[in-house]
């Protein structure tokens, strides 16, 4: 019944053209639709990515050899400082709830997401957000150059005016995450189709239920973190100063608070995304689908345990550094069912590889090898060495990078066909896979060993035993950003054009996004729910 | 096939890597992995972290092997037929029991070495105070009365524009930290500002140094020699120009230093009781603001705008000689201008209130005796 509307649903949009998109850019600027929404975040995501990533060019530049050669200290520390910024909440959360807006109804059996019109302003924010964080760094004194950590009280006593934009960024993206967190739990909850019960969920939904509570979890604990700075910044409060009884170390607490759960909020979806593409193209269920969405919760759980793991040399008394090493150390457990359940699912199964199987298995690799160097840094006493230098940079990109960045271009070779109707160009696909896995290798594989040997993260120069493997970082780095506007062709190639997909797109694909609705699927997804097995 | 094609893709780069290491081995020293240190806790760190290692590599190798496996054999262009296995209780609660074992395996010998260097307070020999400052630490020997600042040295600040070449590039100060071999050090961490972290990988220590906060840790020397470090938590513009070097010694020429730096000191008390001439205070002056104002103000007094202020025409600098003693010896509550009595002598300070209301574009014409500072403290 529902396949029959929604089969000729895309064809038919003009003769109901309350049910088709609205003409122009008001579409864009009036839209409550899932999809378009879905679309806005996801570009918003990839300008950011090349926004964030030119920064990081930057960065990369200047430390190419050592020596003051390209920027002064001052505008790197800007440069370091937003990229963090821009890609941790430009980049990866936003395009975690693209994928979410487009695929959440999808997949559940749901005409749009539960409340458009919050949907609309919650993305409506984040430009602007944007565009205020960056207009600083064109503003006397400069863009934010603490880290995007910003500990007090560096940012506060010592940081420049233009700090409050920061601040003021920071609180308009925090509406925008706690929004789209109500909203994708809201449609969770309540818009699924009948029959779909919690535990016949696909892993991205459950992910992203889970990732929302973490949302609306933390993100009001980071308001918090930026209003105490900026009362201690204007209104005569001490809460980080130690000249009027405050405790600079309590803004890290504050902080890793939200920053620890947050980095979860990262890589969760991910999960999510990868227990979608490997059961396809294994042509093989998932394996352990239940212990999965435990292990889900395991995680959110413990995330929020363990966050001064980041502070083993803030002087912490021995039982807390204790009790923190040993909850750190607890989340390589679930971690690793997850790993051990996606290797099952290919265990003994049929497999191909096209491109979103590569960034999967990619994802898979790497985000394995940046869990192991999180299990040595969460090892107390040997932070000791690690704390702060590059082994922590390289540890945190093959996660952030090589896992929750490798999920989200596996999600649009995986997705796209749906989405667009038409084919991705295989030969492109695998090619921006290989540039851009040997280049991600080459650029941050040296970094452990940077590291190890003493190099503090966070440095305009170095000292020269440092200079072979910075050259060679770069080198990787340079070839990595290229790769990503070698993706923005493919990206504007598949969307033009392309070999029509078939509705089910892969063999071994399932869902109800790829079992019941048309490629591309109708401008509202399923006004009928669609039947669940 | 695409596999044997991909083999060949990946054995052209990893030689290309591997050439490209050899080839920059010959031109210069460099580390693959986390020195054993001098210290008894920085082996102990060592082989802590060399076990964790193995372990993830053991580990890596086991999963990646099973993933290789099916990539090789079960693929579809191989006929491969999907099983439809997808659940076992058995083996989820295996993978999740025998990691837990393995963690329980590192979390001994983590907790045992973790109580080893949490171990700063029992029978130390020597207690030292590390000051972090922007962008210099500051030593005090507390025991003996003997304080001295040390800060990036002129010869790494000289060639920074094409450091190639430079023995020891950002890793040399002008006034290193002599410690003995053999006794138990304490050091005791401070803030005068922001939140520096003090860092020497030899002798495995690094403790951050917090406003308001005492932090400590501790090391014992087993052989003298040079150990060189860097700060290691963002502390601002010069976050990477604040290196520290710690000479180690025995205990004799150790005692001899500390004998060495007592008499300077007496020296310079003398010196600020004496009348200075302008030409001696500016030419003392330029050194000292060079050294202490000129990562913020600028080397020609220019500043950073929005950041930190100019010191050509600035009201200070060109006003009343009082309110210019007052902001350099008491600093500016609420900015980055610290307090300078308690990083400078008097002559230093007079020479540098001198220098800055006589040179970089201003001439108020008038002298500051280092009288007159003493007067101020």
């Amino acid at each position: 019944m529902s396949t029959e509307i929604t089969h000729d649903g895309h064809d038919a949009h003009d003769d109901h053209d309350h049910h088709g998109p609205a003409k122009g850019l008001m579409r864009w600027v009036f839209t409550t639709n899932h999809k378009d929404i879905g679309t806005l975040y996801l570009w918003l995501a990839f300008i950011m990515l090349l926004y964030g990533g030119s920064m990081a060019m930057v960065i990369r530049l200047e430390l190419f050899q050592p020596g003051l050669q390209w920027v002064e200290p001052h505008f790197f520390n800007q440069m370091t400082t937003m990229h963090g910024l821009v890609m941790v909440f430009g980049a990866i959360m936003p395009a975690f709830v693209g994928l979410a807006n487009w695929l959440i109804p999808m997949m559940i059996g749901a005409p749009d997401m539960a409340l458009p019109r919050m949907n609309n302003w919650s993305f409506w924010i984040l430009p602007f957000a944007f565009t205020m964080l960056a207009s600083t760094t064109f503003m006397e004194g400069g863009a934010p150059a603490f880290g995007w950590t910003f500990y007090a009280p560096l940012s506060t006593t010592f940081a420049p005016d233009t700090t409050d934009f920061f601040i003021f960024a920071v609180h308009l993206m925090g509406i925008s995450s706690v929004m789209g967190a109500i909203n994708v739990i809201a449609t969770i909850l309540n818009m699924r189709a009948p029959g779909m019960t919690l535990m016949k969920m696909p892993l991205f939904v459950w992910t992203w239920l889970i990732t929302a509570y973490l949302l609306i979890a933390v993100m009001p604990v980071l308001a918090g973190a930026v209003t105490m700075m900026l009362t201690d910044r204007h209104f005569g409060t001490s809460f980080f100063d130690a000249a009027g009884g405050g405790d600079p170390v309590m803004f890290q607490h504050v902080f890793w608070f939200f920053g620890h759960p947050e980095v979860y909020i990262m890589i969760l979806p991910a999960f999510g995304i990868i227990s979608a593409i490997i059961p396809t193209f294994a042509r093989k269920p998932l394996f352990g689908y239940s212990s999965m969405v435990y292990a889900t919760a395991s995680i959110a759980i413990l995330s929020f345990m363990v966050w001064a793991h980041h502070m083993f040399t803030t002087g912490m008394p021995v039982a807390g550094e204790l009790y923190f090493m040993y909850a750190t150390i607890l989340i390589s457990v679930p971690t690793g069912v997850k790993v051990f359940n996606w290797v099952t699912t290919m265990w003994k199964g049929s497999m191909t590889f096209e491109t979103p199987m590569l960034w999967a298995l990619g994802f898979i690799v790497m985000f394995t090898i940046g869990g192991f160097s999180g299990l040595m840094l969460g090892v107390a006493p040997v932070d000791t060495q690690y704390h702060d230098t590059y082994f922590v940079v390289a540890h945190f990109h093959y996660v952030l990078v090589t896992g929750a960045l490798y999920s989200i271009i596996a999600a649009f070779y995986y997705w796209v066909p749906k989405w667009t109707g038409h084919m991705y160009d295989e030969k492109l696909g695998k090619i921006h896979f290989w540039w851009s896995t040997i280049a991600v290798n080459v650029l941050f594989f040296p970094q452990h060993f940077l590291g190890l040997a003493g190099m503090p993260r966070r440095i305009p120069d170095y000292s020269l035993q440092f200079a072979e493997f910075n050259m060679i970082s770069s080198i990787g780095g340079f070839a990595f950003g290229l790769a990503q506007v070698f993706f923005l062709y493919i990206v504007i190639k598949t969307i033009k054009g392309g070999v029509k997909a078939t509705d089910r797109v892969w063999e071994g694909a399932t869902g109800l996004e790829f079992e019941h609705l048309p490629s591309p699927p109708p401008y509202h997804s399923f006004t009928e729910a669609p039947p669940v097995k | 096939m695409i596999f044997n094609k991909l083999c060949r893709r990946f054995s052209v780069i990893v030689g290309g890597l591997v050439s490209m290491l050899s080839m920059s081995a010959a031109r210069a020293e460099y580390e693959l992995n986390m020195t054993q240190g001098v210290t008894p806790i920085s082996r102990e760190l060592y082989s802590l972290h060399m076990l964790v290692f193995w372990v993830c590599v053991v580990i890596g190798v086991v999963v990646f092997a099973a993933m290789a496996w099916s990539i090789i054999y079960h693929r579809k262009s191989k006929g491969a037929q999907a099983a439809n296995f997808h659940e076992s209780t058995t083996v989820e609660i295996i993978w999740t029991v025998v990691p837990l074992i393995i963690l329980i395996g590192i979390a001994i010998p983590a907790t045992g070495t973790l109580l080893d260097l949490e171990d700063a307070k029992t029978d130390a020999d020597i207690t030292v105070q590390v000051t972090g400052i922007q962008w210099k630490w500051k030593y005090t020997f507390v025991d003996d009365d003997v304080s001295f600042i040390s800060s990036l040295a002129q010869s790494s600040r000289d060639v920074i524009k094409d450091p190639i070449g430079n023995e020891n590039y950002l890793l040399e100060v002008d006034k290193p930290l002599v410690l003995p071999v053999g006794k138990k050090i304490r050091f005791l961490f401070h803030s005068n500002d922001v939140i520096h972290a003090w860092w020497v990988p030899e002798l495995a220590v690094k403790q951050d140094s917090v406003p308001g906060f005492i932090n400590d840790s501790w090391a014992t020397i087993d052989e003298p020699g040079v150990y060189r470090g860097q700060c290691a938590e963002l502390c601002g513009k010069d976050h990477g120009f604040m290196p520290i070097v710690v000479n180690a010694v025995s205990e004799p020429e150790y005692e001899a230093w500390l004998a060495g730096m007592k008499s300077e000191a007496a020296a310079a008390a003398s010196a600020a009781d004496q009348e200075w001439s302008m030409q001696d205070l500016l030419a003392k002056g330029e050194t000292v603001y060079q050294a202490n104002c000129a990562a913020c103000h600028g080397p020609t007094g220019a500043g950073i705008p929005g950041a930190f202020p100019a010191m050509t025409g600035s009201a200070i600098a060109t006003g009343a000689a009082e309110d210019h003693i007052n902001i350099v010896v008491n600093g500016k509550t609420g900015s980055a201008m610290s307090a300078f009595k308690t990083q400078l002598n008097d002559v230093d300070i007079a020479a540098v209130i001198t220098y800055e209301r006589n040179s970089l574009g201003n001439s108020v014409g008038d002298i500051v005796q280092p009288s007159a500072i003493k007067n101020a403290r």
